[in-house]
């Protein structure tokens, strides 16, 4: 199997603080925006998110985690159950803004069962897609990020993995192609 | 944590290996904050029926599993042979195949008869969820009696735990014996001679027939009901294993007195319904030690990780 670093350690920080950028320039004070973190990957992106929005720019920002596997598609087409991770919500969504995160967007059925998983939390006013990787080309369902870290052009036998310094020991993308 | 679950039926503890017994809670504490939020229903068993057969009497346990069934969108449909054909002279065998050719994926099982769940698996091409049958086995209450230790505890191993009451004829003793263990913690029991079954220490069970004693010893004290269904005819109150319930009650009934005189931190359980008076006085039952209402909320949970579990492979 091949790999290759799309994504170092400096420039995956740049992109992170642009996302940042770009949303603050569309949410302001983040008075009613909140960003949900879509589980298992999608939570590091987030806290990293919340954490320079909090902590650089001193905004106040409510961060929850999503997990989608009760509501996935594929439950009963694999060998082995799905195992679920743990929802952490502790604000209703009612008339909010969600900016959901996750690390890699490809087929687009994992953000569609987030957003199913969301509802039972209330009705939000507008639900927004960010995410770090958009594996063009690849969708299965009709959903498109709002703000993307870097696009990526990939066929179906590569993977593409997102490294993080809490999880992994550093933050790097990396392609594989088997 | 593997993914793998190792069993396609839930017929008893006996045949689970402690890693399912893991995965059951791992996948509980996920249900439990789902039926904790406004809208406590997901849809994962959106394409799933579930047949809720009890060939005998039971409140809790049906509702139960029928709330589970529900919070996982399954479609249910419900069965009990007092109003059915069984009485007619339908056999076991022929009653849940007639049930199975209208297409139905699991089934929930109380029955009177020892294995019957068993039997019914290797008979039947269906997932069987064993709810109860005769003085075998009753899981799924005792991975909810576990699920709480640990909910209440952090951990259920190294905990000592005493079974107060009618062993003999006790599916939920039986299972939460063998379900402790697994689970690496320790176990009496305590309750009359006559109570108590002669095999029991080849479990690795150590037995006592004073409760005060066992009561110094343990961290959790499980109340089991006195089974007046099961006891016979003999005698006064239709017992005929000790001589009265007032004597019983005396003996091997839980009290605050007695709480009070041990003096220990213990928590207490029992699976319901209770006997107020009897195994447990009202003020134990209703007090802060006791966590029966919490065993409760716990078995829908549970229950839903074991219908999600067992419904999660594909066909």
């Amino acid at each position: 199997m091949k790999e290759r670093v799309i994504l170092e350690s400096d420039q995956f920080n740049l992109v992170i603080k642009r996302l940042c950028c770009e949303l603050i320039e569309n949410h302001n004070d983040f008075l009613s925006t909140v960003i949900i973190g879509l589980q298992p990957r999608g939570i590091f992106l987030a806290n990293r998110i919340h954490q320079i929005l909090t902590e650089h720019y001193k905004l106040d920002v409510k961060n929850g985690t999503i997990d989608a596997t009760f509501f996935r598609d594929d439950f009963r087409r694999n060998e082995n159950p799905l195992i679920p991770n743990s929802t952490k919500l502790d604000f209703a969504l009612e008339g909010k803004r969600v900016i959901l995160i996750d690390d890699v967007l490809y087929t687009g059925r994992t953000i569609r069962a987030g957003m199913d998983a969301m509802l039972a939390f209330g009705r939000p006013a507008k639900v927004e897609l960010l995410v770090l990787i958009d594996r063009q080309f690849g969708r299965h369902v009709p959903i498109q990020p709002d703000y993307t870290g870097l696009k990526v052009d990939t066929i179906e036998e590569q993977r593409v993995n997102v490294q993080w310094q809490e999880s992994d020991g550093k933050d790097k993308v990396i392609l594989f192609t088997s | 944590m593997t993914n793998n679950f190792s069993t396609e039926h839930l017929l008893g503890i006996k045949e689970l290996i402690p890693e399912d017994i893991s995965l059951i809670f791992q996948v509980a504490d996920n249900f439990k904050e789902v039926i904790n939020r406004p809208l406590k229903k997901v849809p994962s068993l959106r394409d799933v029926t579930v047949a809720n057969l009890f060939f005998e009497n039971s409140t809790r346990t049906k509702l139960s599993f029928e709330l589970a069934e529900k919070r996982l969108s399954a479609d249910v449909i419900n069965f009990s042979s007092s109003e059915s054909s069984v009485k007619k002279g339908e056999s076991l065998v022929d009653t849940v195949n007639n049930i199975l050719a209208m297409k139905v994926d699991m089934i929930v099982l109380r029955h009177p008869n020892p294995g019957a769940a068993k039997f019914l698996s290797e008979r039947v091409d269906s997932k069987i969820i064993n709810a109860g049958d005769g003085t075998h086995e009753h899981p799924t209450q005792a991975l909810l009696d576990s699920y709480s230790i640990r909910e209440k505890y952090g951990d259920v191993k190294n905990k000592k735990v005493v079974i107060v009451g009618d062993i003999l004829h006790s599916r939920v003793a039986l299972s939460n014996i063998f379900c402790l263990q697994k689970l690496g913690a320790k176990v009496s029991v305590c309750g009359p001679p006559t109570l108590i079954p002669k095999y029991i220490t080849s479990l690795d069970v150590e037995v006592t027939y004073n409760l005060e004693e066992a009561l110094q010893w343990c961290d959790v004290a499980m109340m089991l009901r006195i089974q007046l269904e099961r006891q016979g005819k003999s005698g006064s109150h239709n017992v005929g294993y000790f001589p009265t319930l007032r004597e019983y009650a005396m003996q091997y009934g839980l009290t605050k007195k007695l709480l009070d005189k041990v003096n220990k931190d213990i928590i207490v359980m029992h699976p319901g319904p209770i006997n107020r008076g009897i195994e447990i006085s009202s003020d134990v039952a209703d007090s802060g030690q006791s966590i029966i209402l919490s065993q409760v909320e716990n078995g829908v949970a549970i229950r839903m990780a074991v219908l999600y579990l067992l419904a999660g492979f594909a066909e």
